[in-house]
């Protein structure tokens, strides 16, 4: 059919589906600069990190004396001084302690090799000198360097010396603090939602709570950090540093995240079955605790996860509060100096030795992987327990 | 005798002083009945009313006294406090025995009890928002009294180095006077934040367009998780990635073309912020843009517009209260964002329009006051809460207009997950 004897033909339509068709491609191609930076991130982090996880250790063989047991760095010759840890030289008399019948035998040990000496063998830049690195070659070839799983990342604290530095101590406080986070957060974050959704008369001051929830999710986490140094650190005089105000610093902060689902949670709840605890003369509570809240659990939980998730990832406040304090042993208590895993990348990114970059790097890694978990968990409770009406 | 020993008294009494006041209340109840009494509501309820409203004044007094002592008032000794709050539990638990009848209504009256224990729940929240908002406002007066607000406002100096010195005690080290002219820090904050949107808008909405009205049930399903996990991502990690990959990047690509960047530019941490509000504006404004009605769409085809321009004449416009609000949302997070200008942008307060060059902003101001040995009167931490004050304003406007433009796009079409 020639085009000039359709009656329906517009002379614009072409120009018109051109650029509907660039319109498309558009919106696709924006959220294919999300995904690739998605990717890219992924790829980027765990290419720096995963090296990481691996630790070369050298053989060394020690004739131990009462003067090894005593001073331990003058023992191996310049270039195994070089190459080995000093932090494993400086455990070597503890060990000799524990094993006295060591003495005046000669040992066979596989040392830990300095972080300089690591990254020269996973090819990193490094600042290893020439003579060592023909040295360190050389026992590599002979078979008396070999690469181990980094056991040591997952089971020291903090340390000044990079191949030493371990996650351990900053797990351990992250557990802490989320514990107290979780017990503050979730019982008045779950008891408000109750009273905004079943208790609350529609009123000016309800109103107010609820815009002040809203607005509550929106402040900048630094200032929740400046209210708990002035407040819990310098009212109520609790230790700085401690697990217990920087929980409790974040579970303010957590608080109108878990709110707000706990009341979509209560919403869902369809109203037929309070309709049917008042048909048989339950009160308010008792419909709430009987009826209500099993029903509506799943989806407070999941809030609670997610809410949970976010607290661990969250550094600024924290670190008003001093919580990036050096912490080279695991906290015992609540009220101990602690210090948490995004604190500690936070420190780790600003250490000159380049070894800290993959320590970093890794430590990313751990974290990221706790926080896929914990909201692969919050998916999966919620696709199992929530009820349809 | 020490504190924990109190504690330990004060639980110590406590604990049991409810669970006998459950047991009595309950058994009388019990008692009552099999009498032949008529009571108003079941034994165990009784019990419960009794031991509440027991325990309700011993935990109230002991409150109260920890609060008179924080406020320096420590007129009671903390061992009187802890006898006279569990005294004062013991003789409420007596009258309540004795005045328990058919008439009491212990199911009402715990219904109340509950009320008062959720409202008190509510009441942390607000509490929160003034907590914030006191502890500022206190330490932002006492930096006024001492530096002057026209300066803070318009001054284009920030030299606290003369404060520094005074707060780590060595005032005598002085050789000039210290100035705090904010104009350059908000300077760059804004610059750094309109970076951020300057990536963030484009690809936040047309993701959420391409989500919301291209994007096949499947390809939706694969792709909104992965936005999640975008948006999961720990800002201290984006600082990492800005800082280690990101600054490097661009030094080399504009020194291939022969410009020289700085390491801690403010291209690098703009642009990964901006990376990191994608996922908020993006969630928001398809959530906004799929609940416009359908038949608005259908109404738009029908007219023989294209799905392009149907989306750019009826849908944008229609949602735009809703996307102007995710926009609004990214704004405040980004001048209130912290670790990735922290670990890649600079600590130089630095006025300029070079996006190559290092700029600092609020908070990194604020973190890096407050990081150290300084006393906690010293002007230079008390800047850090001035500062503070300055983005609680600024972000709680920018929150509040967003807050009213949603509800108002909640009005017009019934959105309810905002």
């Amino acid at each position: 059919m020639n085009q000039n004897n359709n009656y329906f033909h517009i002379p614009q339509i072409k120009k018109r589906n051109q650029k509907a068709a660039r319109f498309q491609i558009l919106a696709t191609s924006a959220i294919i600069v999300a995904m690739s930076f998605l990717a890219f991130f992924l790829f980027d982090i765990i290419g720096k990190g995963y090296p990481a996880f691996k630790q070369s250790y050298v053989k060394v063989e020690i004739h131990i004396d009462e003067e090894t047991a005593s001073n331990p760095y003058g023992l191996l010759d310049r270039e195994m001084t070089a190459i080995v840890s000093r932090a494993w030289l400086r455990t070597l008399p503890k060990e000799i302690g524990e094993n006295p019948q060591w003495i005046g035998t000669t040992q066979t040990f596989w040392a830990m090799t300095g972080a300089e000496i690591d990254q020269y063998l996973k090819s990193k830049p490094n600042r290893v000198k020439d003579n060592i690195k023909v040295k360190v070659d050389e026992l590599k070839a002979n078979g008396d360097i070999e690469s181990r799983f980094n056991i040591i990342f997952f089971f020291t604290g903090d340390s000044k010396i990079p191949e030493n530095a371990g996650f351990y101590s900053a797990m351990i406080g992250s557990v802490l603090t989320m514990l107290v986070t979780m017990i503050i957060a979730v019982p008045i974050g779950i008891m408000t939602a109750i009273y905004l959704e079943e208790f609350a008369p529609d009123n000016k001051f309800t109103q107010f709570i609820e815009v002040n929830i809203n607005n509550l999710a929106a402040i900048p986490s630094i200032l929740f950090g400046l209210l708990g140094l002035a407040i819990f650190i310098n009212f109520f005089g609790l230790p700085r540093s401690s697990a217990l105000v920087g929980g409790m610093t974040l579970a303010l902060m957590s608080l109108p995240i878990i709110i707000v689902s706990a009341k979509a949670a209560l919403k869902s709840v369809p109203e037929s079955i309070r309709q049917a605890g008042y048909g048989l003369g339950l009160t308010k509570w008792q419909i709430t605790r009987d009826h209500v809240l099993p029903i509506a659990m799943p989806g407070m939980l999941t809030g609670s996860i997610i809410a949970l998730a976010q607290a661990i990832g969250e550094t600024a406040p924290l670190i008003i509060v001093g919580m990036i304090a050096f912490v080279p042993d695991a906290p015992t208590s609540v009220m101990s100096a602690a210090t948490v895993m995004p604190a500690q990348i936070y420190t780790w990114s600003g250490m000159p030795e380049l070894a800290y970059i993959e320590k970093t790097a890794a430590a990313i890694i751990v974290l990221l992987t706790v926080l896929l978990s914990l909201n692969t968990i919050a998916i999966v409770l919620r696709k199992k327990f929530t009820k349809r009406f | 005798m020490s504190n924990d020993t109190l504690y330990l008294i004060f639980f110590g009494g406590l604990v049991p002083l409810v669970y006998i006041a459950y047991i009595l209340g309950r058994n009388r109840a019990s008692n009552m009945r099999s009498l032949g009494i008529k009571m108003h509501s079941q034994p165990d309820q009784y019990g419960w009313f009794v031991a509440l409203y027991t325990g309700l004044p011993v935990i109230m007094l002991g409150v109260t006294g920890v609060f008179l002592y924080l406020f320096g008032i420590d007129a009671v000794p903390p061992h009187m406090l802890v006898v006279a709050s569990l005294t004062i539990g013991a003789i409420s638990l007596l009258v309540l025995v004795k005045n328990v009848n058919g008439k009491t209504k212990a199911r009402d009256l715990i219904e109340s009890f509950i009320k008062g224990v959720l409202i008190f729940a509510a009441f942390v929240s607000v509490l929160t928002t003034f907590g914030i908002l006191f502890s500022i406002i206190f330490e932002t007066i006492h930096f006024f009294q001492r530096e002057s607000l026209w300066n803070f406002l318009t001054g284009t100096q920030w030299n606290p180095d003369a404060a520094f010195l005074e707060g780590a005690g060595r005032a005598d080290a002085l050789n000039s006077s210290s100035t705090f002219g904010a104009v350059p820090i908000f300077a760059g904050t804004f610059y750094i934040t309109a970076i951020a949107m300057a990536v963030a808008i484009p690809i936040g909405v047309f993701s959420a367009i391409y989500l919301s009205e291209y994007a096949s049930p499947k390809a939706r399903n694969r792709v909104k998780p992965a936005l999640e996990i975008l948006a999961g991502i720990p800002t201290v990690v984006y600082g990492f990635f800005a800082a280690i990959t990101v600054a490097p990047l661009i030094v080399e690509m504009f020194g291939f073309v022969g410009i020289s960047a700085s390491f801690r530019s403010a291209l690098g941490a703009g642009i990964v912020m901006g990376i990191m509000i994608v996922p908020i504006i993006a969630s928001l404004s398809d959530d906004v843009i799929s609940s416009v009605p359908q038949n608005m769409r259908n109404g738009s085809l029908a007219l023989g517009m294209n799905k392009a321009e149907t989306i750019k004449f009826v849908v944008l416009p229609s949602a735009m209260p809703g996307i102007i609000a995710a926009v609004l949302l990214g704004v405040s997070r980004a001048l209130g964002e912290t670790m990735i200008v922290v670990m890649a942008a600079s600590l130089r307060p630095n006025l300029s329009w070079n996006f190559l060059d290092d700029m600092t902003t609020v908070t990194v101001k604020i973190v890096e006051s407050l990081v150290g040995d300084q006393a906690f009167d010293s002007s230079l931490t008390l800047s850090a809460f001035a500062l503070g004050f300055v983005l609680f304003v600024v972000t709680l406007l920018i929150n509040i207009v967003s807050i009213y433009m949603i509800r108002k796009f909640h009005a017009k079409y019934k959105v309810s997950n905002l």
